[in-house]
Order: structure tokens, then C-alpha cells, then sequence
């Protein structure tokens, strides 16, 4: 029989949350560093080039946008679908789909040619760019999951009130969030790799990937740190939902890769990624579907591991790392492939036309990407020290037995 | 008085010779002040949509394949040197592409830059609106509110556009480059507004034209209304202001 959870802040000593914030705020800090020196040089410094105008930054900066959408998800399976044992989770879930938000944004607008104009790109809407659309979709995330957040926590009559329709307006609005991510790649009329309306269900599909691993990975970290029980039904349901999603976006490259194999003109860049592209190559089949997809499912369905916490933070730490490794062949091998200016034809030109180029990250733009990590973890950290957010228990015997 | 005569022999000679040169001057430039029907326009006024500037380049006829196009938009605009950016991040507003056909193996060079879409795709991706479009179809990056974020290059299939990477000094003073912003092929709007040509057109009088797509009477839309032209990628259906003949 399930009792009402009791939440309270992260009752661990201060030594290990300012160790926890010192490790974090080193990787914040080299962040910085990074930034301000790109700043001071230009991009020159970086591995990015005209060719490869998009790099590692966004790699880790649209990973940690479309995790934010999934992590809030625990959220909306309690409120929406009213699936009780959620339920308790909810407000950590909210708070790290906030965190993950405010560290991607960070890395994206950091890396931006002038990020010290960003007042202008909250001033100057072109709104037939699906850019600017984002913009006005992330702000309104985090103006949801805040009111979210607090018609959880508060115990008035009106945030009670709001509890239900915030929890809709959020699902609703993290699906509209997702598309109008993957749309940035899917509106790309002109490049080979993208320009498929599928990338927006395949971001979604991600998402749920990306954010049940980082919760799955936050939890139980959290959970350790505090010595609190956290028992395995809470976890097998995170492991099924894991392996769930992993399978969809697997559903979702096949779809895409088959559909593209059947065009002729798609051939050329899909022989480039699947059997061409030296790391893209091997990022796409040993990083994203062998360790990134294949193990976790098989971590998570092999009979032998069940309720086996191991097993599962290898899955959730693989599918991390093949969510990194498929945004990374999405955006930078659908940039290193050339533009096609004339098909049938050998196309050669003093800049790169009709051959496939090379980009290699800088130590800076890691440097801004681990950054944005640790910024989303750090702030993650202060807000379960400082808010009611931890359920004192998820031992089985407490939640929900449905 | 046969001093005198040999005298106004000379002066004769040398009027014939001055004058010869003056019409074989004239004949020289004629192409060049014919094709060339661009009206200044006054700094008082705004820009008209009633012209929709363009150019058609014969490829057939650019024996260098654009080079010499190519290095009068460099002196021009001041591109392509810029000492710390790697030949991958150096600016290339325009760039000569040989492209063999995979079956007849017959070899084509041009010159490619913005092509100047009637639906630029540069356009509609970027946030703020700095990447537009002239009402007179030129398309600019406007370096005051670009906040370089790169859209506009992922998004232009021509691969025309280029981000800045450097600090840069000594810049042309009619074409400012600015780190941290996108630019490209402006058609030397700065020449433009003047009732001039591009840079590029005027380095190539023999193979290509510039003028007023709207203007049927123009040289460009006669030449265009009479042989028809290519567009690259016209499959993406932009309608674009750059054309091509012999692609």
C-alpha cells in the first residue's frame, strides 16, 4: 500500500555537496575560459570552418535541449497518464528538464558569432524561422515547468488547481518543443542528410532516450548520496521505459535510412555514413546502434539482470553516449557530406565542392559542451539542496502499487 | 612655310590618331556602358520592387572559368586572405566549381556564388531577420543584427555564404566585414545604388551581363526571353537571379 511521499532537501553533509559543486563548477569554469577565448580570438581557434559551421558545441548543446524535453516526461506520465507511481518523481523530473534547458542554452548561445547580442535575438523575431519559433518554445518551457513545479509543491487550493492543466499544457508543449528542434534539421532543404519530416518524430523518440537515461543516471546518484531507499520497482519501470524509446529510434533510423537508400539521390550520402565516412562511420554503427542501442537492450532484457542497478546505469550511461554519437553523425557528418550543386557530374572547387571534408573538435568547444553538463548537474544539485524535491523514500513498500 | 606645313601635317596626324583612339575606345567600352542600364538611386529614396536585379553568365565564353570574375569581387570586397583562418575558414563569396558530367565526361567551369533567390532559404531560417532581401531582389546579411549563429549557412544550398573568423583590419571601407557575422555576395550593392555594375560583371563584359529581370527591355531579360537559361539546383524551385548558359 502506497504511502503519501514525504519529500525533503538533500540532507547530505556539506562536504560532499561543495565537493559535488567544486568537481562541477572546474568543468563550469574551463567553460568560461573556453568562451571567453574563442571570444577574444574568433572561431579560428576552433575545429569548426565554413564548411563545418556547426561542431561539438551543438552536438552537446541540442543533446542536452532534447534530453530536457524527455526528462520531463516522468512529469507528464504522472499528472497525464495518472500513473501513480511517477507521481513522487514528478518534481525532480521538472527540475531537471529546467537544468538540462538552461545548460544546452548556455553551450548554443556561447557559441554563438556574437553572443554578445543576444539581446537581439529576444528583440528581432523572423518568424518564418523555425530558430526563432525555438526561442519563444524554450522560454515558454521553462515558464511551464515553473508553474508546473510549483502547483506540485504548493499547497494551496489554486495551485492544486493548476496541477492538471500545467501538466497538459507541458506534454502538449514538450512535443511541439521536440519537433521544432529536430525541424531545425528537417526544414534543411538543401542538405542531403536532412531534409526529412522524420527527424521530428525521430527528435521526439530521442528525447525520451536522452531524458530517461540523464533522470535514471541523476536518481540514483541522488538516491546514494542520501542513503535513500530506492527500490527496484522505480527502476524497472525507468529500465522498461529506457528500452522502449531505444527501440523506437532505432524503428525510426531504420525507417529514415531504408527510405533514403531508395532514392537514388540519397545514395551517395548514405553510402558516406553507413559505409564511407572513417568516424562517422564507426560512430554511427559502434556508437550509436552497437553500444548506444543493441547493449542497453541488452542490458535491460537479459533475464539475469533484472533488478540488477549495475546493469542499468551501464544502459543509461551507453545510451547517453549513442545519443551523443547519433546527434554528432546527424550534425556534423550530414555537414562533412558535400552540397550537391550537380548531380551526375564530378564537382571539384578550390572549396571542398564534391569532396567530403574533415572536422575535428577543439579542446575549447569540449571544454563549452562538458560545461553545459555540468552546468545542468550543478544546478540540478542546488535545487534538491535547496527545495523539497527528494522523496525521503521510493522503497517499493512506498510507492504506488498499481 | 614646309616647316610650317610639316607642322599642321603632324597636328593632323596626331588629331586622326587621337581620334581613332577615342573610337576604338568607345567601341571597346560600348559593350560594357550598353549592358550596363543601371540607374542611380537617389540616397533620399527607398528601394523599388519594381527592378529585380540579376545577372546571366555565358560560361561558354569565361575562357578562365571565372577566375578573372573571381579575383575582381576579391580586390573589390577583400576577401580570401584573412591570416589566421585555415583554407576551410577562409571567406569565399564567390568560387569557381569544374563540374565532368559522370557520363559524357564533358568538363564546365563557372563561377558560383549567392544566387540570389527569389525565395532565399537564407532568408526564412535566420532568427533575426539580418539575412534578407532587398525589395530589388538583392539578398544581404545585415552585420548589425546577425548574431552569428550559422543558420543561413546550413541552410543555403549553394554553400555561398561565410562566417567570419578573425579580427580584421584594413577593410574596404564600402565593404565592411565584420568577426562573428555571416557574409556573402552582396552584387556590390554599393555600386549598384550608384547606377554602376558588379565588380565580377565588369571583369567579364564578354560572358556576362547584369541588369533588370523586370525590365523586358533590359539586355538581360531579351537575352533571357530569347535562349532561356539554367539555374543550379533549379529542382529546389527558388528562383534564383544568377543564371547560367552552357551548364
Amino acid at each position: 500500500m502506497a504511502t503519501k511521499p514525504v519529500f525533503s532537501e538533500l540532507d547530505t553533509d556539506n562536504t560532499s555537496f561543495l565537493g559535488i559543486l567544486g568537481v562541477l563548477g572546474a568543468f563550469i569554469a574551463a567553460a568560461a575560459i573556453s568562451f571567453f577565448y574563442v571570444e577574444h580570438h574568433g572561431h579560428y581557434v576552433t575545429g569548426m570552418n565554413n564548411q563545418v559551421v556547426w561542431g561539438m558545441p551543438h552536438v552537446f548543446a541540442i543533446f542536452l535541449i532534447v534530453a530536457a524535453s524527455g526528462a520531463a516526461n516522468i512529469g507528464s506520465l504522472g499528472t497525464v497518464f495518472n500513473k501513480k507511481i511517477y507521481q513522487p518523481l514528478g518534481r525532480l523530473s521538472l527540475i531537471v528538464a529546467v537544468s538540462l534547458l538552461l545548460g544546452g542554452l548556455a553551450v548554443l548561445v556561447l557559441d554563438l558569432g556574437h553572443a554578445d547580442r543576444l539581446i537581439i535575438a529576444m528583440t528581432y523575431y523572423n518568424f518564418k524561422s523555425i530558430f526563432a519559433w525555438n526561442i519563444l518554445l524554450y522560454n515558454g518551457f521553462l515558464v511551464i515547468m515553473g508553474i508546473y513545479l510549483w502547483s506540485m509543491m504548493d499547497r494551496r487550493k489554486m495551485a492544486k488547481a493548476a496541477y492538471k492543466p500545467a501538466g497538459y499544457v507541458g506534454f502538449v508543449w514538450r512535443f511541439i518543443l521536440t519537433t521544432g528542434t529536430g525541424s531545425i534539421f528537417g526544414f534543411l532543404v538543401a542538405r542531403q542528410y536532412y531534409d526529412a519530416a522524420i527527424l521530428a518524430p525521430l527528435f521526439i523518440a530521442a528525447s525520451y532516450v536522452f531524458g530517461t537515461a540523464v533522470f535514471t543516471l541523476v536518481l540514483i546518484a541522488l538516491y546514494k548520496l542520501t542513503n535513500r531507499e530506492l527500490g527496484n520497482e522505480i527502476q524497472n519501470r525507468l529500465r522498461y521505459t529506457l528500452a522502449i524509446f531505444i527501440a523506437l529510434v532505432l524503428f525510426f533510423e531504420i525507417v529514415r535510412h531504408v527510405s533514403n537508400l531508395y532514392a537514388t539521390e540519397h545514395h551517395g550520402v548514405e553510402a558516406y555514413i553507413l559505409t564511407g565516412g572513417d568516424k562517422i562511420t564507426w560512430l554511427f554503427w559502434l556508437g550509436q546502434v552497437i553500444l548506444g542501442s543493441l547493449l542497453p537492450l541488452l542490458l535491460i532484457w537479459l533475464p539475469s539482470l533484472k533488478n540488477n542497478q549495475l546493469a542499468l546505469l551501464s544502459a543509461a550511461g551507453l545510451a547517453i553516449f549513442g545519443g551523443i554519437s547519433q546527434l554528432y553523425v546527424i550534425i556534423v557528418g550530414g555537414q562533412l557530406y558535400p552540397l550537391v550543386l550537380f548531380p551526375n557530374a564530378e564537382v571539384e572547387s578550390s572549396y571542398y565542392d564534391g569532396s567530403s571534408t574533415s572536422y575535428s573538435a577543439s579542446l575549447p568547444e569540449f571544454a563549452l559542451g562538458l560545461g553545459g553538463v555540468a552546468l545542468s548537474l550543478a544546478l540540478v544539485v542546488v535545487a534538491v539542496k535547496a527545495l523539497r524535491l527528494l522523496p525521503e523514500t521510493l522503497a517499493d513498500a512506498a510507492v504506488a502499487d498499481e | 612655310m614646309s616647316e610650317q606645313k610639316q607642322a599642321n601635317l603632324i597636328d593632323r596626324y596626331r588629331r586622326r590618331f587621337l581620334g581613332g583612339l577615342t573610337a576604338a575606345a568607345a567601341v571597346t567600352l560600348a559593350p560594357g556602358l550598353i549592358l550596363r542600364e543601371v540607374q542611380a538611386k537617389p540616397d533620399d529614396q527607398p528601394i523599388s520592387d519594381k527592378v529585380r536585379w540579376g545577372m546571366l553568365i555565358d560560361t561558354n565564353k569565361l575562357s578562365d572559368g571565372g577566375d578573372g570574375m573571381i579575383a575582381a569581387c576579391k580586390k573589390e570586397h577583400g576577401w580570401g586572405n584573412d591570416p589566421h583562418s585555415s583554407p576551410e575558414q577562409q571567406s569565399q563569396w564567390v568560387r569557381k566549381v569544374t563540374f565532368k558530367d559522370k557520363l559524357t565526361k564533358h568538363e564546365t567551369s563557372l563561377p558560383v556564388m549567392c544566387q540570389h533567390c527569389d525565395t532565399a532559404p537564407c532568408v526564412d531560417v535566420c532568427p533575426t531577420g539580418a539575412s534578407f532581401k532587398r525589395d530589388d531582389g538583392i539578398v544581404l546579411v545585415d552585420k548589425h543584427i546577425c548574431i552569428g549563429c550559422r543558420y543561413c549557412m546550413m541552410a543555403c544550398p549553394y554553400k555561398a555564404r561565410s562566417f567570419v573568423h578573425e579580427h580584421l583590419e584594413n577593410q574596404k571601407p564600402q565593404s565592411p566585414r565584420g568577426i562573428g557575422t555571416v557574409e556573402s555576395c552582396n552584387m556590390c550593392v554599393h555600386r549598384v545604388d550608384k547606377g554602376e555594375q558588379s565588380a565580377c560583371i565588369e571583369a567579364a563584359p564578354q560572358a556576362a551581363v547584369f541588369g533588370d529581370l523586370n525590365d523586358p527591355e533590359s539586355a538581360i531579360s531579351k537575352a533571357l526571353a530569347k535562349y532561356g537559361a539554367q539555374q543550379i539546383r533549379a529542382d529546389l524551385g527558388l528562383n534564383t537571379g544568377v543564371r547560367y548558359w552552357g551548364i
